[in-house]
């Protein structure tokens, strides 16, 4: 193993969520729903030298794996993160995010006139596209500004 | 249709636009055929925003169709005003009517509604968003004059919040049609619509001058410009005025010409262009009585005239 691996391995169990865009870690806990409430070991790198990115940040979730499902929706905002599930110190599984179809309950919708951002029961709902997402709602279509819309 | 609602025009295929208004035009051969065809049936018409014609238009004909219509009074009084959520309203009306007709000033309400009930949902209008039944007539009055391929449209004035533009736009993708939009810089179609429209591989061209195409226009579609859209009066007059027409407007233009609008209209097409021949608008709003018979008898389940009428049934939890 790589230094490099055993660092990010040091939690005993749980999610390294490695290789995320620099300044993005934030936004990674958000759209997790993860905000220290549910008593998990949280910790943060951030602006960590890194040959593929230059500065990349480390989320890393003590005692809970995340599922593909859950961890598909970075893609978004860090589309090369890398997503490592530890066990007794080992990394057991490794995967890559993968965009997926659609992005339920995370975002808000940029178009404040759309029915979403009017206090109706419901979670927003946008589909993914090449360029961003686009509200299943109104077809209003979020870009490069995704990380402005986490509503989590 | 394939739907049991109908929510924006990019549902719909080309076959379902041309089952509608293939029952229009048998509609308005034999309106007596129709009469009382879905008696016993209840059309909600829930307008949460001030429209007279539209609402009047889908009253008239439900009522050719022998459906009662009910709506919900002055939207001031009525529980909306009392922080009732959407969802809830629909959910509430649903128990008393066998499909519901929505306006609403938010843009994706009828998509939200249509979650929440069992009966046939129609988009009257959402915000800024779509206006469907109005397509449907102005595919309507298209065809009856021009046929619906190999055709030349022109779309003018307001491109960025006029729904009956957004929905006309997207349906017309479904023939051969060159559309070409015609608008100050700052009323171009919006990114969604351009993104529906750049899916599809329409022929689209944009423009701020309609000299630049209309002498190539079969049909030149005309759109208010409003003046709530601009911060500045006189920068609405500047502007609107650039997209005002007239008959000696159209002298320059084909003498097949056929000059459309959704109505009501301002001063953007001058009074002689009436007695010209290229007004079709009044012809087109009388349209939407026959267009919205066969939209309602289809979406509650009418076959051929003469059997009986299904419709859906209004279950409610
Ligand atoms: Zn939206």
């Amino acid at each position: 193993m790589s230094e490099h691996e055993l660092r990010v391995s040091k939690i005993r169990n749980g999610t390294v969520i490695d290789h995320v865009e620099g300044g993005q870690a934030l936004n990674v806990l958000a759209i997790l729903g993860i905000d220290g409430s549910e008593g998990l070991g949280v910790s943060i790198g951030m602006n960590v030298p890194s040959d593929r990115l230059g500065r990349k940040d480390v989320v890393k979730v003590e005692d809970r794996e995340l599922s593909q499902s859950e961890v598909d929706v970075l893609s978004l905002i860090a589309p090369e993160a890398t997503i490592n599930i530890i066990r007794e110190f080992e990394v057991v599984e490794k995967n890559r995010v993968t965009r997926p179809e659609t992005v339920v309950g995370v975002l808000s919708c940029p178009n404040r006139n759309c029915i979403t951002n009017a206090d109706e029961p419901v979670e927003t709902r946008f589909d993914v596209i090449d360029s961003g997402v686009r509200c299943d709602y109104c077809s209003a279509v979020l870009r490069s500004d995704i990380a402005a819309h986490i509503d989590v | 249709m394939r739907q049991d609602h109908l929510i924006t025009a990019t549902q719909l295929s080309r076959d379902d636009i041309e089952a509608v208004l293939d029952r229009a035009r048998e509609v308005a051969a034999d309106p007596a055929a129709y009469a009382n065809r879905h008696a016993g049936t209840v059309l909600a018409l829930c307008f949460f925003e001030p429209s007279t014609r539209t609402r009047m238009s889908f009253d008239a004909a439900a009522k050719r169709l022998g459906i009662d219509t009910i709506d919900m009074g002055d939207v001031d009084s009525s529980s909306v005003s009392k922080g009732e959520s959407l969802a809830d309203t629909v959910r509430v009306i649903e128990g008393y009517a066998d499909a519901l007709v929505l306006r609403h000033p938010s843009e994706g309400a009828a998509t939200l509604a249509a979650e929440f009930v069992d009966v046939p949902v129609i988009n009257a209008g959402d915000g800024a968003g779509q206006h469907p039944s109005q397509t449907l007539l102005d595919l309507h009055t298209i065809r009856e004059n021009h046929g619906l391929d190999d055709l030349t449209v022109g779309i003018m004035g307001d491109l960025k919040y006029g729904r009956t533009v957004h929905s006309l736009a997207a349906a017309l993708t479904n023939f051969d049609v060159r559309q070409h939009f015609i608008s100050p810089e700052s009323l171009r179609l919006p990114r969604s619509v351009r993104f529906d429209l750049h899916e599809t591989g329409a022929q689209v061209r944009e423009h701020e001058e309609l000299e630049t195409v209309l002498d190539e226009l079969d049909v030149l579609y005309v759109t208010r410009i409003q003046k709530e859209r601009f911060p500045d009066e006189n920068e609405y007059h500047r502007v609107a005025g650039e997209y005002r027409i007239d008959a000696e407007t159209l002298a320059a233009a084909d003498d097949d010409l056929t000059v459309m609008h959704p109505l009501p209209r301002v001063d953007e097409i001058a009074p002689d262009v009436d007695d010209t021949d290229h007004a079709r608008y009044f012809e087109q709003a009388h349209n939407g009585i026959p267009v919205r018979m066969a939209l309602l008898d289809t979406l509650l389940g009418g076959d051929e005239p003469g059997d009986e009428a299904t419709t859906m049934g209004a279950d409610h939890e």
